[in-house]
């Protein structure tokens, strides 16, 4: 049947099983929205700002596993889009971002709300496409899903100029792809999964390493699967919480810069790390020279680039982390005596783990006047749902959610790890609601983060999205603060948040209800309200100005080198 | 230590700006770069010379496979390639040295393919050493623009790579 191609790209997008998207209008994609109109398939969600728009593409994607798609206009249009691009790929994060172009004719022409976007989102999508001909307009958007969400997922973008999408041509949508200069691994090399196995059972001391790469891979039963049957401590990064619950003795929490003191020093003295999933970032390792020093280590990732990236690795596999977990659950199932045997001989290793865990468990001084930030998130997790989904912003909350909220389930916390997004945490709240309306949603941020994207209230209060809101309000930007009063010897350049915001006024000003706790009595029944509230709710506590976040590992340390809670 | 890399790519727009790209944003060096189509128009071919240790020349193979675009990577070890460059030279040629100039040229294999009263222009093909050598015994006569291809190679054997 021919149609135009704005019609080809929603007939596309509804064949890859596309139900919301989040999209901006404006000049260029203005074809593309008169057909939208009228396409009732397709759910469209209008943010209030494009970056919004594409972290709320993000917080769908990383909360359902699919890929998530935004659209914005040509120019401004498609560089507001920039810092959510930049995020997802950072997290390899499946999208595909559409972005309105002027016509062929006029490319390069420095014509009205023009920008190079497919120059400039060269270095943060995993791929991109300017679509020059209507008839190319199936298969690359085919193409386009296939590389989002296939290998090392990651954001593409569709660059599709305005005639292309007012030109018409025959649709037919292709069945197969193939890019001979794509071939994902997905099986692991059988001999190194058996190299793997013989490396884990002679081990005395093994620690699992789990990254984002494990929740991205739907790959946390096989690995929780791994870690018990193994009876072997397990941490995990800011981006692989979730994918072995916390709340299993196993678990070892968050490890790195604002780890746990057990699992830093776990990692300090293991003999074998297997890292499943993980890039071994800066934030995670600290000084490479004194990372896992006495280790031997297994390096499984779907990403050859990721392997031997920053540190030295002496088994590598790569593969798709389920498959290779898979493989490996295979293998050892066959060698049952040698696992018992393992079992056996790792004893002396768990009880010295939980000796540090006796010697520094996680805590923090409880206060009877000041609000502990700490124990507005315990709160939180007590009193919310077990499938509820955190999103957070980026700074000091977002650390002490991933400290003190217990995380037992895939999926159920949205953040920006690698690019450490401000902003990010409320939009990517609202496309997590968008995907399930049903769902408990809980956004963590800062009062700086918040004000990044507090346009998105209007957003949540349209479209009945009752993202619940918890504004950690210590009038800092907090981390740079603490960073400020360890290393710059308290001089607090900017960091200062002075103006004191009315956040009830404000979210009453959108159609919503605010809450605000001042004392610890008040903390409980604020989120009880908030919880209890329907729609959008802002619940602000004030807490202590100067809490820090603990244990921290100053920048460019050795991970022993921890400052701890007194 | 210094690597030749051959590079297939797919013949299309924007391919030398990924590769180029790559290069740049994650600090690594290009100390020459040539592209070309292949007999097979869909696919062009990149001499990449580079620099860098195991563990880099590492990162840097693996990463230009990690691109879509890139069909096929090459990096050839030592002695495994042929390599040959093209340079055209434009050297003073005056009443004294213009015989100098045309001794070079044959010792060289050289030839001459522009000639005024005041110059001669060459062109020299080979290894890169081999330009390296001649641009040194012309450079004292008078060296008046000079344009290198870069290295371009192919690997020693039977075997080939079609495309």
């Amino acid at each position: 049947m021919k149609m135009n191609g704005a019609k080809i790209l929603l007939e596309c997008l509804k064949l890859e099983g596309v139900d919301t998207v989040f999209g901006y209008p404006g000049g260029t994609v203005i074809n593309l929205y008169d057909e939208l109109f009228s396409f009732k398939e397709i759910r469209h969600i209008l943010p209030r700002h494009e970056q919004a728009g594409v972290h709320a593409a993000d917080g769908y994607a990383r909360a359902t596993g699919k890929v998530g798609v935004a659209i914005a206009t040509s120019g401004p249009g498609a560089t507001n889009t920039i810092t959510g691009i930049a995020t997802a790929y950072m997290d390899s994060i499946p999208m595909v971002i559409i972005t309105g172009q002027v016509p062929t004719a006029l490319i390069g022409n420095d014509a009205f709300q023009e920008a190079d976007i497919i120059g400039i989102t060269r270095p943060c999508t995993k791929h991109n496409f300017l679509v020059k001909d209507v008839k190319d307009l199936a298969l690359i958007v085919k193409k386009a899903f296939y590389i989002a969400r296939t290998g090392r997922p990651g954001p593409v973008l569709i660059d599709l100029p305005k005639d292309v999408q007012i030109a018409t041509t025959e649709f037919k949508y292709p069945d197969t792809v193939e890019i001979r200069g794509y071939k994902p691994t997905i099986e692991g090399h059988p001999k190194q999964v058996e190299k793997a196995v013989s490396l884990i059972l002679a081990a005395k001391r093994p620690v699992i390493y789990v990254g984002g790469g494990v929740i991205l891979g739907n790959a946390a039963e096989e690995l929780t699967t791994l870690g018990r049957r193994l009876e072997t401590p397990v941490t995990t990064t800011l981006m692989g919480l979730g994918s072995f619950p916390e709340e299993d003795p196993l678990s070892l929490g968050l490890l790195g810069m604002h780890g746990t003191y057990y699992a830093n020093m776990a990692v300090s003295n293991c003999d074998l790390l297997v890292a499943v999933g993980a890039r071994f970032d800066d934030r995670v390792t600290g000084k490479i020279a004194s990372f896992a020093p006495h280790a031997k280590i297994i390096h499984i990732d779907v990403d050859p680039t990721s392997i031997k990236k920053n540190v030295r690795v002496d088994l590598p596999i790569v593969g798709d982390v389920k498959d290779v977990l898979t493989q490996i659950l295979k293998v050892l199932e066959e060698q049952a005596d040698k696992l018992e045997a393992f079992k056996k001989a790792i004893v002396p290793w768990s009880e010295e783990i939980e000796g540090w865990k006796a010697r520094h468990p996680m805590g923090y001084k409880q206060a009877a006047t000041v609000i502990k930030p700490q124990f507005v998130i315990q709160k939180l997790r007590e009193l919310s749902d077990p499938d509820a989904i955190v999103a957070t912003d980026v700074g000091q909350h977002q650390m002490w959610t991933a400290q003190f909220f217990k995380f037992n389930r895939p999926r159920t916390l949205l953040s920006s790890g690698g690019l450490g997004t401000m902003g990010y945490g409320l939009p990517a709240a609202m496309g997590a609601q968008a995907a399930f309306p049903d769902r408990q949603v809980i956004v963590v941020c800062g009062d700086g983060g918040f004000q990044m994207n507090l346009q998105e209230l209007a957003t949540l209060v349209q479209n009945r999205l009752a993202v619940k809101i918890c504004i950690l309000n210590n009038n800092f930007l907090g981390m740079v603060r603490q960073w400020q009063e360890l290393f710059f010897d308290k001089r607090y350049s900017q960091t200062c948040m002075e103006l004191p915001i009315d956040f009830i006024k404000l979210a009453e000003a959108f159609g919503a209800k605010g809450f605000q706790a001042t004392k610890p009595d008040e903390v409980e029944s604020v989120i009880k309200k908030g919880f209890a509230t329907p729609g959008p709710v802002i619940m602000e506590f004030k807490v202590a100005r100067e809490e820090k976040v603990l244990p921290m590992v100053p920048a460019g340390a050795s991970l022993t080198e921890m400052v701890l809670a007194s | 230590m210094k690597h030749t890399i051959a590079v297939l790519v797919e013949n299309e727009f924007g391919v030398l700006s990924r590769v180029a790209g790559l290069f740049s944003g994650r600090g690594f060096n290009i100390d020459s770069l040539s592209v070309a189509p292949t007999n097979d128009e869909t696919i062009s071919r990149m001499t990449i010379v580079t620099r860098g240790d195991e563990q880099i020349m590492e990162q840097i193979t693996k990463q230009l496979n990690k691109l879509i675009d890139v069909i096929k990577v090459i990096d050839f070890v030592d002695g495994s390639a042929i390599e040959r460059e093209m340079a055209l030279i434009k050297v003073t040629a005056e009443d004294e040295s213009r015989a100098e100039v045309l001794r070079i040229v044959d010792i060289f294999r050289a030839k001459i393919i522009d000639v005024t009263p005041r110059s001669y222009t060459i062109e020299a093909t080979g290894a890169p050493a081999k330009i390296d050598a001649i641009l040194e015994l012309l450079r004292p006569l008078g060296l008046k623009e000079l344009v290198r291809t870069g290295s371009v190679a192919i690997g020693r054997g039977a075997k080939g790579w079609k495309g």
